[in-house]
């Protein structure tokens, strides 16, 4: 028996290729929940009334400190005891996006915080409303250098996605290790999954080159 | 004064502990040109920004134009203004800062149409149109495409002014605003607030630090000092005879620095 057998590759890439989808399904999924919510999440922090801003903050800490894998535990096993019955995937993507929220809020504090506070006066001055303010002036200015940080995240997101095995989703990881066990043959499957990941990575840390590129020079940012 | 554009009636502001202004009174009429003058912690900075609505005050009233712009009626009392009165009063009032606080994301063009567009309703060529006129006015129609980042200060400063004046304020509010200038730019700047005196019909609160453009410029020089107005008064008066030891000591102090 060799050590690498390509039979086996072959056999394994149309599982491979099936919890591919799964796993880039809930990326994508996963982090545009996290991009639009961890905006509400920051914006909400903003808020000039100091109650709901410091409930914000607090909740934000608590996503932070705890383990992504226990907050899908809680939302999937925990819910059904008190009659909240969230299908896998609903439950899977939904948490990884909240949970990135969390993260990707901070990431749009230090944004907004960076922007000059001049431009807030400014759009007071010119008499813009808050709505206007947050929308034309201050977010053009403060999401363009953050998308690097966001990237990462959807990166560290890409790699997150495994722990959806623990609700049996089946996404990549867990079918290369489903054709190991009834193969009794790891090697190849676990590799070319590794590979594909890696792949992935790669090609997404492009994308997020180009889009942080790409809107500094639309909004002439340095 | 009967029927001021602007009046502060007994004005205090509070940082904490530490009072910046203390029951201010000043009345300023209609097309009145005042510079504000003092040393730096004296709360003239204050002044404007407490008009602008940038800094809430901790007593007494603002009134604009013969309505009160800190303070809304209400069952025939006066009551802290909300929201919606701010954004209603404060449109009478444009303000120019020491760092221009353009917006670096836009063309000197779209910073000047952004307000007019978005608060005033205008169609978008009108809008434009008004900002050009304006861009014209200060001198800047070859840069009107220009992002701020593309400009020097002076011509920064002067966009600036064109943004402010986009919203047709009846009050212009300049701070400082040759302060953070290179010194060969100071003139063009000036030149245009100049040409604002002159040609239209504005009030005008100057804080600045360059005495001959205020002595030149100003129907009258209000001297703070200690979160009061130490001495007022036409500026041949006060720059040539004050009358307070103070302005005396600043004056020859500003005036030995060149």
């Amino acid at each position: 028996m060799s050590i690498w057998d390509w039979s086996y590759v072959w056999d394994a890439l149309p599982l491979l290729y099936r919890g591919g989808v799964v796993t880039v399904q809930a990326t994508i999924v996963g982090f545009a929940i996290a991009l639009v919510l961890g905006l509400v999440f920051a914006l909400i922090r903003q808020s000039p009334n100091r109650y709901i801003s410091g409930a914000m903050a607090e909740t934000i800490e608590f996503i932070r400190s705890t383990p992504l894998l226990l907050q899908i535990f809680f939302v999937y096993f925990v819910g059904p005891q008190f009659g909240i019955v969230i299908p896998a995937w609903t439950a899977g993507i939904g948490v990884l996006g909240i949970h990135y929220a969390a993260y990707c809020s901070e990431c749009y504090r230090a944004g907004i915080e960076h922007v000059d506070a001049g431009q807030w006066e400014a759009s007071t001055a010119l008499n813009l409303s808050t709505a206007r303010s947050w929308r034309v002036i201050i977010l053009p200015q403060a999401i363009p250098p953050i998308v690097p940080s966001l990237g990462n995240y959807f990166i560290g997101m890409f790699k997150d996605t495994p722990i959806l095995a623990a609700i049996a989703i089946l996404e990549m990881l867990q079918q290369a290790k489903n054709f190991g066990a009834e193969n009794y043959r790891y090697i190849e499957a676990i590799t070319v999954a590794g590979f594909f990941y890696l792949v992935f990575s790669l090609v997404a840390s492009t994308i997020v080159q180009s889009v942080s590129f790409w809107l500094k020079r639309r909004y002439h940012l340095q | 004064m009967s029927d001021p554009m602007v009046r502060f009636e007994k004005v205090t502001k509070r940082y904490g502990a530490l009072t910046v202004l203390d029951q201010l009174n000043l009345d300023i009429a209609r097309n009145e040109k005042v510079a504000i003058i003092g040393p730096s912690g004296s709360g003239k900075t204050t002044v404007l920004r407490m008009l602008m609505t940038l800094e809430r005050i901790n007593g007494g009233v603002i009134w604009v134009d013969g309505e009160p712009l800190t303070h809304m009626e209400k069952n025939g009392q006066l009551v802290p203004a909300n929201e919606r009165h701010l954004r209603r009063v404060r449109g009478k009032i444009g303000m120019v800062f020491q760092h221009f606080n353009l917006f670096p994301h836009m063309t000197a063009l779209a910073n000047c149409m952004e307000a007019p567009k978005s608060v005033l309703g205008l169609p978008k060529a009108e809008a434009e149109a008004r900002a050009a006129e304006l861009l014209e006015m200060v001198g800047l129609s070859d840069k009107k495409n220009h992002y701020p980042i593309q400009m020097s200060g002076g011509q920064k400063q002067r966009v600036a002014i064109a943004r402010a004046l986009a919203m047709r304020p009846k009050v212009m509010l300049f701070d400082e605003v040759t302060s953070a200038l290179d010194p060969e730019l100071v003139g063009e700047v000036l030149n245009v607030i100049r040409k604002l005196g002159t040609e239209h019909d504005l009030t005008m609160l100057i804080v600045t630090h360059q005495m001959g453009f205020a002595k030149e410029f100003s129907d009258r020089v209000c001297f703070f000092y200690d979160g009061k107005i130490a001495e007022q008064g036409p500026p041949d008066k006060l720059f040539n005879d004050p009358a307070n030891e103070r302005t005396r000591q600043f004056l020859s102090a500003v005036l030995e620095a060149g």
